[in-house]
C-alpha cells in the first residue's frame, strides 16, 4: 500500500468519532476503510454503537459512558496501526448482477420535470453525461457504466442505498457534477451518479445525482417478502460488487412480474476479490470476475 | 385498549427511545427529537422510559381513548383539552373510556408528547417501536399518523396527579444557544467562514423535520483549492461520508443544516461541527424563526454537560418513580 498522509481523526459531539483516511477517493483507501472496521468490530468493545465504514473514511458512534472517548481513540489507532502493517488485500464477496432499463421514460420524465435546478436546459441527464466525460453518444457512456465492475465502498444516505466506485484506473473514472439544486423527488431504484460515484436510489425521496435509468430489482424490501431479503431488509453490503446489465423495456416487465410474483432473485456469486492481483491487470482482473458472474 | 385517530394533527408519529446498530446502512436511529420530555411523559404514566408515544410537531392531534388510561403531555406548551376541558401539561390525567384528547394552539417549543399508560403497543422493528417514515417502517405501519388509526395500547396502571415542578420541565425558548464541538471537515473553512459560523445569530427557517434543521443567516467561506478526486465540484463537496447525529453541515457556504433523528447517514457536504448531545432536545423544541448562536466547546465540556443532563434526569426519575 502506497504511503499516505495520517489520518485524520475529529470527535463528532460527545458520541461520534469520525477517521478520514484520506480526502480523495480510491480503492487502496476505501480497502483500508472497510480492513479497519472490520477489525474494530471484531474487538466487540463495549459501548460502541455503530460502525460505519464510507468511501474515504468511516464513523463510529458510541457510548461515551460505557467507552471513554481517549480509550476509544486508543483503540482505534491501534487497529489502524494492525491494518497498515499488515494491509489485508483480500476481500471475501459476492458479485451481483444489476439489470438497469437505461434512458426509460420514467427518468426521463422525472429530469424534465427538475430541469431548473440542471446545468444543462436542454437534453436529458444521460446527454449530459456523455458530453461531460467526453464521448461520442449515450450509447458510449452506457458500454461503459455496464462494461466494468463496481465496488460497493459505503451504504447509506437513506436505508440501503449503496455508493458504488467502477473498478478501472483513475483516468477511465465516469465524472459528473451534481445537479446545482437537489430535486425534491426522484422514483425509487433510479441510477444515479455524482462526482465519480453511482448509486441506486434505494426509497423514493430528494436526491442530487444525475439519472441514468431504471431497475426493476428492489434493493430495499422492508417487508422482507423476496427471497434475497429473507435475513434482512437491505440488500447491499460494503464490499458487494456489481455488474450493472442493460436492458430493454419488455426485460424490464418480465422483471417486474418476477419481483410482484415474489420470485425474482438477483443473478450473484460469491467470489474473492484481491486488490493487488486487479491493480496489477484491472481488465484481466475484471474479465475474470465476469466470468464467475456468469458461473463459468 | 386502543388510542383512534380522529384528527392527525401535523407530522404526528409513533416514537420512543429509538434503535441503535443499523447506521452503517442507512438506517438511522429514529426516536423521540426531545428525549428528556417523551422518558418524562413516559415516567408519568407508569411506563417504562423507552415505552412509544405520540409525537407530533407543531400542530396538536385529536385523540379517542377507547378505555379508560392515565395519561401526560410533555414537550412543547400547547393547551391541552379533555372532552373540551383544559388538563395541565406535565401531569398525569386520568381519561374515561370514550374521553377525546385535543390541543389549541402551540405557545412555546416545537413538538408535544403524549404518553399513555401501558405504552402504545405497535409491532418491534430492529429493536425499537420508532417510526421512520424515509424506509416506510417501525411505528405505526411505517408511516406518520392519519384520522382513522387505531394504535393498540400494552397494559400500564398509571396514577394520575403525578407532575414535574417547574425547575424540571425544559426551557422554551426563541432565543437559543447551542453548544458545538468544531471539526470534522472545519478544516476546509476560512478563519473568517469560520468566523461567520460562530458570530452570526442564524434563523431556523421552515426547513425543519426529523432529519433536520436548516437555518439561514450569512454565507460561510471555504479555502479555495483544486478539489480532491471524487468529491465534486463545489467547494463545499467532500469525498461522501458518515454523517453523525447532531453534526452541522452546509451545503454551497449557506443555511447550515443540523441532522437530527432520522438522519440521511452520510452524504457528500462538509460537516464543520455537532451539537453536543445534550442540546439535541433544544434543537428539536425550536421552531421556524427560533434565532440561534453556535457556541464553541472543547469535547470535556460536551462530557460535562451530558453528565449534568443525565443528573436531571435521575432526579426526574426518582420524583416520579
Amino acid at each position: 500500500m502506497s504511503a499516505r498522509r495520517p489520518s485524520r481523526y475529529s470527535w463528532g459531539g460527545d458520541e461520534h468519532l469520525v477517521v478520514q483516511l484520506d480526502e480523495a477517493m480510491s480503492l487502496e483507501v476505501n480497502f483500508a476503510a472497510t480492513a479497519m472496521t472490520r477489525a474494530l468490530a471484531d474487538r466487540q468493545l463495549a459501548g460502541v454503537a455503530d460502525i460505519c465504514p464510507a468511501n474515504a473514511s468511516f464513523l463510529v458512534r458510541f457510548d461515551p459512558d460505557v467507552i471513554a472517548p481517549d480509550v476509544l481513540e486508543a483503540q482505534v489507532r491501534e487497529v489502524e496501526r494492525e491494518v497498515e502493517s499488515a494491509p489485508s488485500l483480500a476481500l471475501r464477496t459476492r458479485i451481483v448482477e444489476v439489470p438497469v432499463w437505461y434512458d426509460d421514460p420514467y427518468t426521463n420524465e422525472t429530469a424534465a420535470r427538475f430541469r431548473d435546478r440542471h446545468q444543462r436546459p436542454e437534453g436529458n441527464d444521460l446527454e449530459f453525461a456523455a458530453a461531460e466525460n467526453g464521448l461520442a453518444s449515450t450509447e458510449e457512456f452506457i458500454a461503459r457504466h455496464s462494461g466494468s465492475p463496481w465496488l460497493t465502498s459505503m451504504v447509506g444516505f437513506v436505508a440501503g442505498l449503496p455508493f458504488l466506485y467502477q473498478m478501472v484506473s483513475r483516468e477511465r473514472q465516469l465524472q459528473v457534477p451534481k445537479y446545482l439544486r437537489p430535486r425534491t423527488d426522484t422514483p425509487p431504484l433510479t441510477v444515479g451518479h455524482g462526482g465519480c460515484f453511482a448509486c441506486v436510489y434505494s426509497v423514493r425521496g430528494a436526491g442530487g445525482y444525475q439519472m441514468f435509468g431504471v431497475t426493476p430489482a428492489p434493493i430495499f424490501d422492508p417487508t422482507q417478502t423476496l427471497g434475497d431479503f429473507a435475513d434482512f431488509m437491505v440488500f447491499f453490503r460494503p464490499g458487494d460488487l456489481v455488474k450493472f446489465t442493460a436492458i430493454d423495456e419488455r426485460r424490464y416487465r418480465e422483471i417486474g412480474e418476477e419481483v410482484s410474483a415474489g420470485t425474482f432473485r438477483f443473478r450473484q456469486q460469491e467470489v474473492e476479490f484481491r486488490l493487488d492481483d486487479f491493480l496489477a491487470a484491472p481488465d484481466e482482473y475484471n474479465a475474470a470476475l465476469l466470468e464467475v458472474l456468469d458461473g463459468r | 385498549m386502543a388510542v383512534e385517530i380522529v384528527a392527525p394533527g401535523l407530522a404526528a408519529s409513533v416514537q420512543d427511545r429509538g434503535r441503535t446498530g443499523y447506521y452503517d446502512v442507512g438506517i438511522p436511529p429514529s426516536g423521540a427529537v426531545d428525549l428528556y420530555s417523551s422518558g418524562v411523559a413516559n415516567l408519568l404514566v407508569g411506563n417504562d422510559p423507552g415505552a412509544a408515544v405520540v409525537e407530533a410537531a407543531y400542530m396538536g392531534p385529536h385523540l379517542r381513548f377507547t378505555e379508560r388510561a392515565v395519561v401526560a403531555v410533555t414537550g412543547g406548551r400547547m393547551p391541552a383539552l379533555l372532552d373540551g376541558e383544559p388538563v395541565p401539561q406535565w401531569e398525569s390525567v386520568e381519561v374515561a373510556a370514550g374521553a377525546e384528547l385535543s390541543f389549541g394552539y402551540l405557545e412555546a417549543g416545537a413538538r408535544i408528547y403524549v404518553a399513555v399508560s401501558g405504552g402504545l403497543d405497535v409491532p418491534v422493528v430492529l429493536g425499537s417501536r420508532s417510526t421512520y417514515t424515509l424506509g416506510s417502517f417501525g411505528g405505526f405501519e411505517g408511516r406518520v399518523l392519519r384520522a382513522g388509526d387505531v394504535l393498540p395500547v400494552g397494559t400500564g396502571s398509571g396514577t394520575a396527579g403525578r407532575s414535574v415542578p417547574e425547575e424540571l420541565r425544559p426551557a422554551l425558548s426563541k432565543d437559543v444557544d447551542l453548544r458545538v464541538v468544531l471539526g470534522l471537515y472545519d478544516y476546509r473553512l476560512t478563519e473568517r467562514g469560520l468566523a461567520t459560523l460562530l458570530d452570526t445569530t442564524w434563523t431556523l427557517t421552515p426547513v425543519a423535520d426529523r432529519i433536520g434543521f436548516r437555518y439561514s443567516g450569512g454565507t460561510l467561506e471555504w479555502q479555495d483549492r483544486e478539489q480532491p478526486f471524487g468529491a465534486g465540484s463545489d467547494l463545499s463537496n467532500i469525498v461522501d461520508a458518515g454523517y453523525p447525529l447532531g453534526s452541522i453541515q452546509v451545503p454551497g457556504g449557506v443555511e447550515p443544516i443540523i441532522l437530527h433523528r432520522d438522519a440521511v447517514s452520510g452524504g457528500g457536504y462538509a460537516m464543520v461541527a455537532t451539537v453536543i448531545s445534550a442540546d439535541l432536545d433544544l434543537v428539536g423544541q425550536s421552531s421556524p424563526g427560533t434565532r440561534t448562536r453556535f457556541r464553541p466547546v472543547p469535547l470535556e465540556e460536551a462530557l460535562a454537560a451530558r453528565h449534568e443532563a443525565a443528573a436531571r434526569w435521575r432526579q426526574v426519575r426518582e420524583l416520579l418513580s
